[in-house]
């Protein structure tokens, strides 16, 4: 198991140079199919929207699409696509990113596309309005108009956390997005879409030192601006039960999703992967702790799933952050029944231990799960960004399997006696009125 | 002037690389399964598809074999002679494995990802489930009641439940009107049928394994003809009836009271991948709104804010091929959303494409065909799919050939054919209090209760 990571990490050398206005950039070539990634990462997320201004960072990231310096609008999805490349950006907690994966041939073109935008993106007041406007629909589709949207990725925050950054909506109010304007926009921009806040990251079919000749005459003509302190988000460990319930109106059936602190994802990195395992020893597939419990064993439930990252990665978030356990059970059974089988589950791991070949082939399942996202070239250099920027290290996306592989099953009982259910934030959903 | 200075600012597009191109080895063996391998570089991984044909035989008992190969689909999973379900997730789980079987109106597919030297293993696992799968009566209830209680969370999603009205508006009687299995069907099924489904339908003869990845074609071929020779039930491969489309007039209105968005969804017949009218059809849906740079896209998200993420694309299943429009939309848009969505079908039926668009669309679909086989993953998937359309592994390249050669007036002939808004069935989920009215303006509504059955 620990060759293939290894193997992995020799097969696409890293390579990192800083341009004068600070921008970092990656390159991670691999010329095995005639396909080019690049990325923008820029360290602006929601954890960073201040009071009044929920889900600025998403809205800001949609008006990076509206066009720029010399782009005009509609202009820069047709370069991309008309070159026969894909491209989407996706706002997290901690980052918001920009992405293209596209024919080897249309390189420069995506440098050219990434470098205008961060010069100089259209902010107006009528891409503003238009784009509040397709917020709100995203918005509609996948948390307003839909049973569960909110759960628990938006609902469980509020009580885990207690400061805004941590438990604020990042989709927004419609009532700030609504009042957002070109003002909070030109600032935004100016304060957190500096170069030397971002991480520029090319993966794929690429020549190092001519890449590294296209991005200097793109990026180099960006000027550089202050870069803004990185925001603190930790938060003390809580010493409490904090327990919530959730009615939702379009739900036919009950669900129950259970929140612990987890160790620093980057300070405590080694006693995090521990964690991270656990919720595969936990989740993963028909061998796991809590399908066979819940789903086979005592038939309370209907589906389960634990995951580390609000967003269900792991390795691209800061601190603080959660185990999440979600389980989605019949009416008839008391959500309460549902809690105490999960403590129990979580408890005997905590008392007894994982015994070594569960975890070896725990270990042997998410090599493959990482290999496989590695198989994509657009996959695996999200991962060396998101390491670049959160971690400072790209090279750790290649390490991770090697890593997990030589977490040992005492580290594992560690995690396990840290998701205590004194601490637990508990959020139950209750179907309202039964409306389909 | 200032077009010349924006073209000339923009890096041109160098000269493409050739793609590779991956070599499929195939072997039918004796008991008629088809074995598909292709070896390829990238990470040190396998991926495993098999299809097996499982459409329902006819329309009159379509209803049952949907319940049923629903719950087969997990059920298979529940424990073999020799192993329990657990068992069988462990020993897939130390090669990196992990079964995920499925069902619909076509075939049941078993598909994995595993680290290569857990080829034999595997495999040896897979015939396990082919030729012993247990059913055991109690737990087979188990997995049943789930899958009765995951159907009514998938019922309550509006794309959902747009999706079956659509199907049911299109097909009739038709096996592909059943877009999710009856509740009630379900709730009926025990572990006998399963036995007896599975030895009747789960069967070599038509069905195809495909293997990507880092392996050797011979000794993968060996492997598996020996893991799988107890594999040998006789009987013949059963495919879907051939379609007849209803065209019923007007708009099927569901009503969903307080809805905040009204799904539109719009579908009619497309070009099969044998036809030679595929490649423009394909092409004239891209520009149409297969894509971000379309447009309906442009129209009603970046133009009027009206919808997320509209789209249309052309869809395939065994016996029928499609052209299907989908916007989700603000209640208060609904009338003029669909005004525009109509619209933008009606322009592209009637007037010709402009040979930019046509490049734009071509071009796209092109790369977007390469990135998608770039894995083993997709190129596993999309292999499965060809074949078990009955087209042979080299279809993408001559269908590549066709897309380069298509011309404006193609495009055009082909919207006319298929993208004109009277060609096209037309379905709302929304809030009728609220929309039916502005609806009618449109066309005749014909308002519908909620897509759930009582």
């Amino acid at each position: 198991m620990t060759a293939a990571g290894t193997e992995l990490t020799l097969r696409h050398p890293i390579e990192r140079f800083t341009l004068d206005n600070g921008l970092r950039v990656v390159l991670a070539p691999d010329r095995s199919v005639p396909v080019v990634a690049v990325s923008v990462y820029y360290d602006v997320g929601m954890r960073n929207e201040p009071e009044g201004r929920t889900g600025f960072a998403h809205l800001f990231e949609h008006l990076m699409f509206q066009g720029s310096a010399n782009v005009a609008k509609m202009e820069h999805a047709r370069l991309v696509q008309a070159a026969g490349g894909t491209f989407n950006g996706s706002t997290h907690q901690d980052y918001t990113n920009y992405f293209e994966a596209l024919p080897a041939e249309a390189l420069e073109r995506a440098l050219f596309l990434e470098a205008d935008r961060m010069a100089a993106p259209a902010i107006t007041e009528e891409n503003l309005r238009n784009q509040i406007d397709v917020v709100k629909e995203e918005i509609r589709v996948n948390v307003l108009n839909r049973p569960y949207g909110a759960f628990p990725w938006l609902q469980l925050p509020e009580i885990a956390f207690e400061t805004f950054a941590n438990t604020h909506d990042g989709y927004g109010s419609f009532v700030d997005l609504e009042s957002s304007t070109v003002d909070d926009a030109t600032d935004f921009f100016s304060r957190y879409y500096a170069p030397g806040n971002a991480v520029l990251c090319i993966g794929g079919d690429l020549d190092v030192a001519e890449t590294e000749k296209l991005v200097r005459r793109w990026f180099d003509p960006v000027p550089a601006r202050d870069v803004p302190p990185l925001p603190p988000t930790g938060e003390p460990s809580p010493t409490s039960v904090r327990s919530a319930v959730v009615e939702d109106a379009l739900a036919p059936a009950p669900a129950l999703a259970l929140g612990w602190r987890v160790p620093d994802p980057v300070g405590d990195f080694d006693t995090y992967l521990g964690t991270v395992l656990l919720a595969e020893v936990l989740s993963e597939g028909d061998a796991s702790r809590l399908e066979r419990r819940l789903i086979h064993g005592d038939r309370i439930a209907i589906a389960q799933s634990s995951y580390v990252g609000l967003f269900g990665d792991p390795f691209d978030v800061r601190d603080a952050t959660l185990l999440t356990t979600q389980v989605h059970h019949p009416a008839g059974v008391p959500a309460e029944k549902v809690m105490a089988a999960v403590h129990e589950e979580i408890g005997r791991i905590a008392q007894d231990g994982v015994d070594a070949d569960e975890l070896r082939r725990v270990q042997a399942r998410i090599e493959a799960q990482l290999l496989q996202q590695a198989d994509s070239i657009l996959g695996r250099t999200l991962s060396f960004a998101a390491a670049e920027l959160v971690h400072g290290r790209a090279e750790l996306a290649g390490e991770l399997a090697a890593r997990l592989a030589a977490v040992t099953p005492g580290a594992v009982q560690v995690a396990a006696r840290g998701l205590d259910p004194g601490t637990a934030a508990v959020l139950e959903l209750r179907p309202a009125g039964g409306a389909r | 002037m200032t077009a010349l200075q924006e073209t000339s600012l923009i890096p041109p597009l160098g000269e493409p690389r050739p793609q590779p191109v991956p070599v499929a080895e195939e072997t039918t063996l004796p008991s008629g399964l088809r074995l598909v391998v292709v070896p390829r570089p990238g990470v040190p991984l396998v991926e495993l598809r098999l299809r097996v044909p499982f459409a329902a035989p006819n329309a009159r008992n379509a209803g049952v074999h949907a319940a049923r190969g629903s719950v087969l689909s997990g059920a298979v999973l529940l424990g073999t002679q020799r192993h329990d379900q657990t068992g069988i997730a462990q020993l897939l789980q130390s090669h990196g494995a992990e079964m995920s079987v499925s069902t619909d109106a076509d075939r049941l597919l078993f598909s994995t990802t595993l680290l290569p030297d857990g080829l034999g293993p595997v495999v040896g696992v897979l015939a396990e489930l082919l030729t012993e799968a247990g059913y055991p009566a109690d737990q087979v209830d188990g997995e049943r009641d789930r899958l009765a209680e995951r159907l009514a969370i998938a019922r309550s999603q509006p794309g959902t439940i747009a999706r079956m009205a659509l199907a049911a508006r299109r097909f009739g009687a038709h096996p592909y009107a059943i877009q999710l299995p009856d509740a009630e069907l379900v709730s009926a099924v025990r572990a006998p049928a399963l036995r007896r489904l599975h030895r009747e339908r789960v069967l070599p003869a038509g069905s195809i394994l495909v293997l990507v990845g880092d392996l050797d074609p011979r000794a993968a071929t060996d492997t598996v003809a020996a893991a799988l020779e107890g594999w040998n039930g006789k009987g013949k491969a059963v495919e879907a009836p051939a379609v007849t489309e209803q065209r019923p007039a007007g708009i099927e209105l569901v009503d969903r009271p307080g809805a905040v968005q009204s799904n539109l969804r719009l579908g009619g017949p497309a070009p099969s991948r044998t036809d030679a009218d595929l490649s423009a059809t394909r092409l004239a849906a891209m520009i149409y709104g297969g894509y971000f740079s379309s447009r309906l896209v442009e129209n009603i998200r970046e133009r009027r804010g009206y919808s997320y993420s509209p789209r249309s694309a052309v869809d395939h299943q065994r016996a029928t091929s499609s052209f299907l429009v989908e916007a989700d939309v603000a209640t208060e848009v609904t009338g003029p959303a669909l005004l525009e969505t109509m619209y933008e079908l009606g322009r592209i039926a009637l007037a010709p494409v402009t040979e930019a668009e046509l490049d734009a669309a071509r071009r796209y679909i092109l790369g977007s065909m390469a990135l998608s086989t770039a894995t083993h993953a997709g190129l596993a998937s999309t292999l499965s799919a060809l074949l078990g359309a009955g087209l042979p592994a080299d279809w993408l390249r001559t269908h590549q050939r066709e897309l380069s050669a298509v011309t404006v007036e193609q495009v055009q002939d082909a919207a006319a054919r298929y993208l004109a808004p009277e060609r096209l069935t037309a379905v709302v989920v929304g809030d009728a209090a609220r929309v039916a009215a502005e609806l009618g303006a449109l066309a005749p509504v014909t308002v519908t209760g909620s897509g759930t059955t009582a």
